[in-house]
């Protein structure tokens, strides 16, 4: 494979393209909702009215505003279209006639179906909006190669191998001030010298893709919509740490991403971009798919990697970091799904680019699920900086039927509750810890006034204890009773001391617990009780919580 | 100092540990010189009396007569004492807690005709508790049964007026 | 340099290069409490009991799995790590049915030499009263999950030692168990050698010889540790 081949494949793509093209969802969101068969009812309409020439239906990833699905939207009139349903297909079809014949007596259509709903492509949730990570997703196709290389795809990855030795990409990604966005926020850049600098020829890299926390979906979308952005990734990074082998491990409960990074890989490896040689270099670089089995704490890098070689997946103690000594002993780099998919854009437009968006400590774009009580439930993406109010009141449009937002959650059971007086704080990492939360992989859970915040911890508390692998002490009993601590409390059955002992207890899991998980998951009560303590007392006081339960 | 009022209860135990503070022999009669047993297993007492100063408490909170028995000693005593491992964490006496509730222990005993006489046989709590479990317990004196010599030690420093202060291995279970 | 010089307790000592802190500090006499821990098998760091406060830093690490280092300032016994252990011992005893009292190991019993350590007179947290299986299948041994710790000593000792690999765990947080081949009963594990090391291994009386009767478990720990000596330093001890 050479750059003027990749070129005319792209130019093959375009030539190939209609004047118009029907964007239709499938990513799992619209899938769930019936977005299939929406799509095979635009190919039926397009032959039977004869547009075949002009007009194509694609599948495309994820268009976002997944409250709303089955999503369609009209590509160039970027006319967006909501919660479509076959019958209603026809008649969009024929609206696509230049001279609108009356809709209803389009072939195929049937009366008294109304027209479809349209949706508002200039609304703040979506203009808002900075999509670098999803900057193809909704548009090209995740399950044709040709697609992801038509609009630009692999350009960066001949960049990285052809013009750039390996530790001026280590270099670039580190100017660029790139932090991992599996939750930590390590500079990605700072990760990748330290496996480039271990000695040994073997080296892996992994992809986690084990995306678990309760509201969060922006991987799987990632995964879904632009698989060949994240092997791309992966391969830069293979080329600058130098290694020859990589693994994406994906949770099993998220079929449709599994099945498009097999085809992505087939067809990677099929036009060698994967495997021996890549771009007529000395990299070799291939990738498998490992697929999770249901445990949470796999997404932990020392659990994941046991599970990788085939154990049990339980957290090792820290030192040695994977990078010294990870996958069989090796060093071994762990970038998250998000993370790989800045790598390909930061390549192509340099890392000043790249730096110059966000804030002083946190660059770049972060991607939200947007989840719960908030009227546009769907995926986001925004310059790190902006505030939680205009991610959730703008863009999210505010909590629906009139509510009002009580308070956010991020960062999942490891993160915090932030209440609806603090939302002014811009998102970074930084700020995000001293309200008591984290940035998180960016799972965003709205909750409004009829929200219960003892009843959130004490759902993230029983998460956490059903989550817990059972290896060290403090996580696998102490998560047991400080729900039942919760559980009492939320009954109305708790005296102060058991608050107390509440405390003592989150204190100490937080403070000698093996892993993250451990170590975090005292954090939704601690933030809970920093922000909302009244909701505690209450409980203790009436004997029954007063709020409306939900 | 004037004359402690002193009792001992015996709730859901083997009475171990009350043979245990037998087994404080001629102490015993040490002990007589600053107390008055106002309330004990071994004294016909019918009421638990009010006022008490200290009372030695063996045995888990297994039924309801232990349970009102429990609360009213906490209420008319200044200093309880939680006596042996039954009282502290339940032990033998709570070996049915695992098995369920208190008909699911009593049906494979005794099958349908289970004694079921409120008021006259104490009716089971479907969980055994340990006395903390159920009210504040001021100091606890670990063993089964603790030995004589641990609750010497335990009495002699509350009769001096201090707080004992068990510890290595005067702290053991079992 | 083959030793380091470090602090640990106020008191400045030399050990080798190599050495853990725990190591170091049991050398001299410096007690910390472990329970997971077991001379000649790998670590794991599970049991967080032996967490010591490295001077410089917030985390605390675990000593068994931390080495020495020139000029470290280790603290293994501050009132905060006391009240931390304090409350994994009320965690072990409040999560399964240890009842001492009629126990194998009642006198033998790692789990009870804690209690004692950390100064638990009785436990804070609700007892889980979990209903639990006892494998008698076995001919020699039995294994009574009320008793278990979870400190994988048996696992390691099988695994590493005798090279059965008999024990792993299944299940996980409170439902963690451990199980003999495959989760069959012990008595059916083709694997298991008989050799009783995992019962030796094991802190608290979850692993018996069967026919011990309460307080007659007596673990001979000295038998592990000749085995290893002569496995790695050629020395047999008759």
């Amino acid at each position: 494979m050479e750059l003027t081949e990749l070129h005319q494949i792209a130019e093959h793509e375009r030539a190939q393209q209609k004047p118009v093209r029907i964007r239709c969802c499938a990513a799992a969101g619209c899938v769930s909702s019936g977005s299939l068969a929406v799509k095979q009812a635009f190919d039926r309409a397009i032959a039977e009215q004869g547009l075949s020439d002009r007009v194509q239906a694609c599948s495309v990833g994820c268009l976002r505003l997944c409250c709303a699905g089955p999503l369609v939207q009209m590509d160039p009139s970027l006319e967006l279209y909501e919660e479509v349903t076959p019958e209603q297909v026809p008649s969009l079809v024929a609206s696509l006639l230049p001279a609108a014949a009356p809709p209803l007596s389009a072939p195929g259509a049937s009366p008294g179906i109304p027209s479809a709903k349209r949706g508002d492509p200039q609304a703040p949730f979506f203009t808002r909006q900075m999509p670098i990570v999803l900057e193809n997703s909704g548009i090209i196709e995740p399950e044709r190669i040709e697609s992801y290389i038509a609009a630009g795809g692999y350009r960066a990855l001949h960049h990285a191998i052809r013009e750039m030795s390996p530790a001026q990409v280590v270099e670039c990604i580190t100017r660029s001030g790139l932090r991992g966005r599996g939750g930590g926020g390590y500079p990605t850049g700072v990760k990748w010298s330290l496996v480039a600098k271990m000695p040994g020829q073997r080296k892996f890299i992994v992809c986690n893709a084990d995306e678990g926390d309760p509201g969060a979906f922006m991987d799987r979308s990632v995964l879904e919509s632009d698989p060949h952005r994240v092997l791309e990734g992966m391969a830069i990074a293979a080329c600058a740490v130098g290694a020859t082998q990589g693994y994406i491990y994906v949770r099993g409960e998220y079929p449709l991403a599994i099945h498009r990074l097999e085809v992505a890989i087939k067809q990677a490896k099929k036009l060698g971009l994967l495997g021996a040689g890549i771009f007529d270099s000395p990299l070799n670089f291939r990738i498998d798919l490992r697929i999770g089995a249901g445990a949470f704490v796999c997404g932990e890098e020392t659990a994941l990697i046991e599970s990788i070689e085939g154990r049990r997946g339980m957290p090792q103690v820290r030192p040695p970091y994977p990078a010294e000594k990870g996958l069989w002993d090796c060093p071994t780099l762990i970038n998250n799904v998000e993370t790989f998919a800045n790598i390909a854009p930061i390549i192509n437009k340099g890392a000043e680019w790249f730096a110059g968006i966000g804030t002083a400590k946190s660059k770049g774009t972060k991607v939200f699920a947007l989840a719960g009580k908030i009227r546009h439930t769907g995926l986001v993406e925004v310059p790190m900086g902006m505030t939680l109010n205009a991610i959730v009141e703008e863009l999210g449009g505010g909590a629906p039927n009139g509510g009002t937002i009580k308070a956010v959650q991020t960062g999942g059971p490891s993160g915090g509750c932030i209440p609806a007086s603090l939302l002014d704080t811009p998102v970074d990492y930084e700020s995000l810890q001293a309200l008591g939360s984290i940035m998180g992989s960016g799972g965003m859970i709205v909750m409004d006034q009829t929200t219960n915040m003892v009843e959130v911890a004490k759902f993230f508390m029983e998460f956490c204890m059903d989550e817990s692998c059972g290896k060290c002490i403090p996580c696998r009993a102490g998560t047991v009773q400080m729900y039942r601590l919760l559980s009492r409390i939320v009954a109305g059955d708790a005296s102060p001391a058991e608050v107390k002992q509440l405390e003592m207890l989150c204190d100490m899991v937080k403070h000698t617990s093996l892993c993250g998980l451990g170590q975090s998951a005292p954090n939704p009560v601690l933030s809970t009780l920093r922000y909302f303590r009244p909701e505690y007392d209450r409980a203790l006081k009436n004997g029954r919580i007063a709020l409306p339960l939900r | 100092m004037g004359r402690l009022k002193f009792a001992t209860v015996w709730l859901g135990g083997c009475s171990g540990c009350h043979m245990s503070f037998l087994d404080l022999d001629e102490w015993l009669i040490e002990l007589a010189q600053h107390v008055d047993v106002v309330f004990s297993p071994l004294a016909d007492v019918k009421e638990y009396p009010d006022n008490v100063d200290l009372v030695l408490v063996e045995g888990a909170v297994a039924n309801d007569e232990n349970l009102d028995m429990i609360r009213k000693v906490r209420a008319r005593t200044k200093t309880l004492i939680a006596l042996g491992d039954c009282a502290i964490t339940g032990n033998v006496t709570a070996l049915r807690n695992p098995l369920g509730v208190a008909l699911e222990v009593l049906r494979p005993v005794y099958g349908e005709n289970y004694p079921n006489e409120p008021r006259i046989v104490p009716v089971l709590l479907d969980r055994v508790l340990a006395v903390h479990e159920v009210v504040p317990v001021d100091h606890y004196v670990p063993g089964c049964p603790p030995p004589a010599s641990r609750i010497k030690a335990v009495l002699q420093a509350l009769l001096e007026g201090k707080a004992p202060a068990l510890e290595g291995n005067e702290i053991r279970f079992g | 340099m083959p030793v380091k010089t470090l602090t640990i307790d106020g008191q400045l000592i030399t050990s080798p290069r190599d050495q853990t802190v725990l190591d170091a500090a049991r050398g001299h006499g410096i007690k910390i409490p472990t329970l997971c821990h077991l001379d000649g098998v790998s670590e794991v760091g599970a049991c967080r009991l032996c967490l010591v406060e490295i001077a410089g830093s917030n985390k605390l690490v675990p000593s068994c799995l931390t080495q020495v280092a020139e000029g470290m300032n280790v603290t293994t016994n501050s009132p905060r790590l006391q009240d931390y252990r304090k409350m994994i011992v009320e965690l072990l005893f409040a999560e399964r049915n240890h009842v001492c009292s009629v126990c194998v190991a009642n006198g033998h019993c790692e789990l009870q030499e804690l209690a004692v350590a950390v100064g638990m007179d009785h436990v804070r947290f609700e007892y889980q009263f979990p209903q639990l299986p006892v494998d008698v299948s076995h001919d020699q041994f039995g294994l009574d999950h009320n008793r278990c710790v979870m400190c994988t000593r048996c696992v390691r000792v099988c695994d590493e030692i005798e090279g059965a690999h008999t024990w792993d765990v299944s299940g996980r947080g409170h439902n963690a168990r451990v199980i003999t081949d495959l989760n069959q009963p012990w008595g059916d594990a083709e694997s298991c050698t008989s050799c009783g090391k995992c019962v030796q291994a094991c802190p608290t009386g979850a692993l018996f010889r069967q026919g011990a009767t309460v307080a007659e478990m007596q673990k001979d720990k000295e038998k592990l540790g000749s085995l290893m000596q002569a496995r790695e330093k050629k020395q047999w001890v008759v």
